[in-house]
């Protein structure tokens, strides 16, 4: 998964609101599915590089990694689905139904007005 | 003040993409997005493919590479329409360069393009094209490994080829573990075992691509 532009969308679309609302970002969430996760360290060092001297510094970045619900063709087990350790959990068999894999989102922005003098 | 929003992170290039596949249904075109690491003979299995359809099937390509036009040049030789995008470092095409690349050829009078990635196994499968379909092709030297290694990129082909079977006799290659290994991320794909320079296999991937064009 491409962090540094991942983290360039978010900053873009976070600074078009802190603008609009003339506001510092306190944080924001950002949830992803298991098959193109993003990697948590790599996302938050490119955003700070990124909104270094902006609404944006200093923020925070809630990163949720969103599970991918399976079913067991096999035994029916419902379970959430491990990418490094595939396998049923009940039977081991490697046959399953997938539910759809979580999308990229910017779910929510928690935004401070500047307070005016 | 929270403000929800749930807004898709790449909508830039999202919205790129659903201009392309717009333009693409338009036209009657199939658009195939072919995505594979380098050296597993993408190219190879185009250039074959437009040489064994020509005269029944309508092809382009749109050929995507860090630097160098010798892709396309080996596509023209076929005497098929090309256009190279050199992404200059970027290891992967986006659906914006695309946008590009189809004003450059008469993309409106064919019945298949397609958009040759630059060789990644990882980054291509984020970003979308516009495409109809995409194509993984998987070669016998590189492993029968791939399919665990990268899922995210199996799990959103729509078919995949098996490329240089004629070398499977010389490489530990298990065949029945990539498979098996495709299908617990990927049940609906179709697979092909093929060969683009001994051309065996090809007339199932050409039938499969005669289906699409006639849906």
């Amino acid at each position: 998964m491409h962090e540094t532009i991942v983290a360039q969308s978010v900053f873009e679309s976070i600074l078009e609101l802190t603008n609009e609302h003339d506001a510092l970002a306190i944080e924001a969430t950002i949830s992803c599915g298991q098959f193109n996760p993003i990697n948590d360290e790599v996302l938050n060092f490119a955003f700070d590089i990124i909104a270094k001297g902006t609404p944006c510094e200093g923020m925070k970045l809630n990163i949720k990694h969103i599970p991918l619900s399976a079913c067991c063709k096999q035994c029916g087990k419902r379970f959430d689905y491990d990418v490094y350790k595939p396998g049923c959990p009940d039977c081991n068999s490697m046959e399953f139904d997938f539910k759809k894999d979580a999308p990229l989102l910017l779910e929510d922005i928690e935004l401070e007005p500047i307070e005016s003098n | 003040m929270k403000i929800s929003l749930n807004k898709k992170i790449l909508d830039k290039n999202e919205e790129c993409a659903l201009q392309n596949s717009e333009f693409f249904a338009d036209n009657d075109i199939v658009c195939l997005n072919v995505i594979s690491s380098p050296g597993s003979g993408k190219t190879t299995i185009l250039s074959q493919t437009i040489r064994d359809l020509t005269g029944e099937i309508k092809i382009a390509v749109i050929e995507g590479d860090i630097r160098t036009d010798t892709d396309a040049q080996k596509i023209r030789a076929t005497g098929a329409c090309a256009v190279q995008i050199e992404t200059k470092g970027s290891c992967h095409l986006s659906a914006q360069q695309v946008t590009g690349a189809l004003t450059t050829i008469p993309a409106a009078d064919m019945d298949i393009i397609f958009i040759e990635n630059v060789g990644n196994l990882v980054c291509p499968s984020d970003f979308a094209l516009g495409e109809n379909l995409r194509v993984v092709v998987l070669s016998v030297p590189e492993g029968d490994d791939k399919p665990i290694k990268y899922p995210g990129t199996f799990a959103k082909a729509d078919v995949i080829l098996i490329n240089k079977m004629d070398l499977i006799d010389y490489i530990d290659f298990s065949l029945e573990r990539v498979i098996a290994d495709i299908k617990v991320v990927n049940d609906k794909a179709e697979i092909f075992q093929l060969s683009a320079t001994t051309s065996v296999g090809m007339e199932s991937w050409y039938n499969w691509l005669r289906s699409k064009i006639n849906n």
